[in-house]
């Protein structure tokens, strides 16, 4: 038979072709890394930054010596109480939000299914409320109703949005209606409280990270630990998905499970994120086109959207506290940055003939 | 690679909700030819081909791939074999040619592992094969309708599958097109043996380039076999529907199918009796 001779030289690709692909896709790869690098060492800065900066000054000595844990007269108590926690939180909350926003992007496959556009946040962020509000909970059990509620408004979306199979358009419209109940629900409680704390109320409406303690910045910091390896592992699953679910199971996913196993862990970040800081606005819902555009559609775009939501944060929050005359929450900066590309994408959707 | 992979279905029965689309159906698929699946619309085409590669579950019966029900055969596994190109398959925004065939290397791949050389050698080969090579910095999204089926056929072939199921890869393309990819299909078939089942709308082309046809009715099996045995003026009366004159093909020898409709045929040309003559 001649059949296997033929099959063999159609199999092994002509040299120069092989190189080209091999020179393309080391290429991408190794822009990936340096554009990932490059975000990452802008949180490091801006994490150190925020750090020393701020109404006093303290250098980067003495900044180190108080997170090794030295008693500096002054800074232990600024950097070591106030601005260490708040900085922690920041990043793993701007995490927690960037890369679980762009995996509900990425499985829905539209930029609008972001958890805060579809409600997500915003149920764990009116449970959050209800449980500090009105029945005086705090730290884990905060976590706990936060990520219960996230799990159940996930679950109604989904079941309200079902109906031979799952349609984007429909899940997001859905969710932006939940979203906006559940806004309701939080400012109601707010309202209904006995002692009204501004601050607290910020916290719940637009998120803050005024008056972070190691109380808020443990458990999201511990989360991201156990959840965001559990989403990695899961990203080329996640890439697959992103060809439609047919596609995705003639390459071998098992569809379901990917789901179910990726919007635990999503909603799982999300709602640990918020129950610390509060439903940080659009931080989700930017992160991921943010990344997109700055590292290319090659690769996963999990952790440089994490990256990139720990920036957003990270930087939001210094310019909330000090740009201005008065404090502003982080939640009202990342509003204001994230609001108009909204607005853009709506439009945008409907000129392509979006049935949105 | 070998092609002697054998895909068959026993007893076969799919649905949807509470509709029964196919019933019963006993089908063997020729390891290494080129297989098409015609039918009328709704007859259960698709559908077949998605219970195949596991997409739909079997209500009863099975599908055996090799002796083992697709079913039970690991996810990844199954996806070394046998290949499914959907019908419409979703492109990523921004996606380059490059990046949308590599991920046909998924199942040969594991969560963190490396990309390979050997992952290169079959990206490289899939786009030579399509003649997409020089495609391959391009956003997919700007492609013309024929290059961007070739790319989806070169993702297919990435994934270096012996088996490869094709839900209508000829649709929403212009005549000269849906012949580029059906030789290109045959090419495939003949230079590395691999078995090929395909749904095919035109009939025409269907008897040109297929090895074997199965024509469904209402989702049964109404005929199954080489085109000549199949391609009939009763086999296009059972299925659908409509009287015709099949003829040899000038170029290529295969049964041609002529349908005859209430205009434009000559009254000679149709049979006595039948309801489009009438009009």
């Amino acid at each position: 038979m001649n059949a296997p001779v033929l099959e063999d030289q159609s199999a092994v690709p002509a040299p120069p072709t092989l190189r080209a692909v091999t020179r393309a896709r080391v290429r991408g790869a190794y822009r990936r890394r340096i554009v990932a690098s490059a975000i990452l060492l802008l949180v490091a800065a801006a994490f150190v930054l925020s750090l020393m900066a701020g109404h006093t000054f303290y250098p980067a000595g003495d900044v180190l010596r108080v997170v090794l844990g030295e008693d500096v007269p002054g800074a232990s108590f600024t950097v070591g109480t106030l601005r260490l926690p708040r900085a922690v939180l920041a990043v793993a909350a701007g995490f927690s939000f960037g890369i679980a926003g762009v995996t509900f992007q990425t499985m829905l496959r539209n930029p609008l299914a972001s958890p805060d556009v579809i409600g997500i946040t915003s149920g764990a962020g009116a449970a959050a409320a209800i449980a500090i509000v009105m029945f005086s909970l705090g730290g884990t059990e905060v976590s706990v109703v936060a990520i219960v509620a996230a799990l159940a408004v996930a679950l109604l979306v989904y079941t309200l949005a079902f109906r031979d199979g799952v349609a984007g358009t429909r899940l997001i419209l859905i969710g932006i209606g939940i979203a906006a109940l559940l806004d309701s629900v939080t400012s109601y409680v707010l309202s209904q409280a006995g002692e009204w704390d501004l601050q607290e109320a910020m916290r719940w409406l637009t998120g803050s990270l005024n008056g972070t303690t190691w109380q808020e910045t443990a458990p999201a910091g511990f989360a991201l630990l156990v959840l965001g390896p559990v989403l990695l592992h899961q990203a080329r699953n996640l890439s697959a998905l992103s060809l439609g679910d047919d596609t995705a199971s003639a390459l071998g996913v098992r569809v379901e499970r990917t789901r179910l196993v990726v919007i635990v862990a999503a909603v799982g970040l999300i709602a640990f994120a918020t129950a610390a800081a509060g439903p940080i606005a659009f931080v989700a819902f930017l992160s991921g086109p943010i990344a997109a555009r700055l590292v290319g559609t090659g690769g996963s775009l999990l952790v440089p959207a994490g990256l990139v939501g720990a920036l957003l944060v990270l930087c939001a929050d210094f310019t909330g506290q000090y740009a201005f005359g008065t404090r502003f929450p982080v939640g009202i900066v990342t509003g204001v940055l994230g609001a108009p590309y909204l607005v853009y994408l709506i439009v945008r959707t409907n000129r392509a003939g979006g049935s949105l | 690679m070998t092609a002697s992979h054998s895909l068959s279905t026993e007893d076969l029965t799919l649905g949807y909700g509470d509709r029964d689309v196919i019933e019963g159906l006993d089908l063997t698929l020729a390891a290494g030819r080129i297989t098409v699946i015609v039918g009328a619309n709704a007859c259960g085409k698709s559908t077949l081909l998605r219970s195949m590669s596991r997409l739909l579950t079997p209500r009863t019966g099975r599908v055996v791939l090799d002796g083992k029900q697709v079913h039970r055969i690991p996810a990844k596994e199954l996806a070394r074999t046998l290949g499914l190109l959907p019908q419409s398959p979703v492109t990523p925004e921004g996606i380059t040619v490059l990046d949308l065939v590599g991920r046909g290397r998924h199942p040969h791949q594991r969560a963190f592992s490396r990309w390979t050389q050997k992952d290169d050698a079959a990206v490289a080969a899939a786009l030579e094969a399509t003649r997409t090579t020089d495609l391959a910095d391009r956003s997919v999204d700007e492609l013309s309708g024929g290059q961007r089926q070739r790319v989806w056929i070169a993702m297919a072939l990435a994934q270096q599958t012996d088996l490869l199921l094709l839900d209508e890869p000829t649709t929403f393309l212009d005549i000269s097109h849906q012949i580029e990819v059906l030789d290109l299909l045959t090419d495939l078939n003949r230079t590395r043996g691999t078995t090929i089942v395909m749904v095919l709308h035109d009939l025409n082309l269907a008897a040109r380039y297929a090895d074997r046809l199965v024509a469904l009715a209402a989702g049964r099996l109404h005929a199954a076999g080489t085109t000549g045995e199949v391609m009939t003026e009763e086999t296009v009366r059972s299925v659908y529907g409509m009287e015709s004159r099949v003829i040899d093909d000038p170029v290529s020898g295969k049964p041609l199918v002529l349908p005859i409709g209430r205009h434009h045929s000559a009254a000679a040309d149709v049979p006595a009796g039948s309801p489009a003559g009438s009009g």
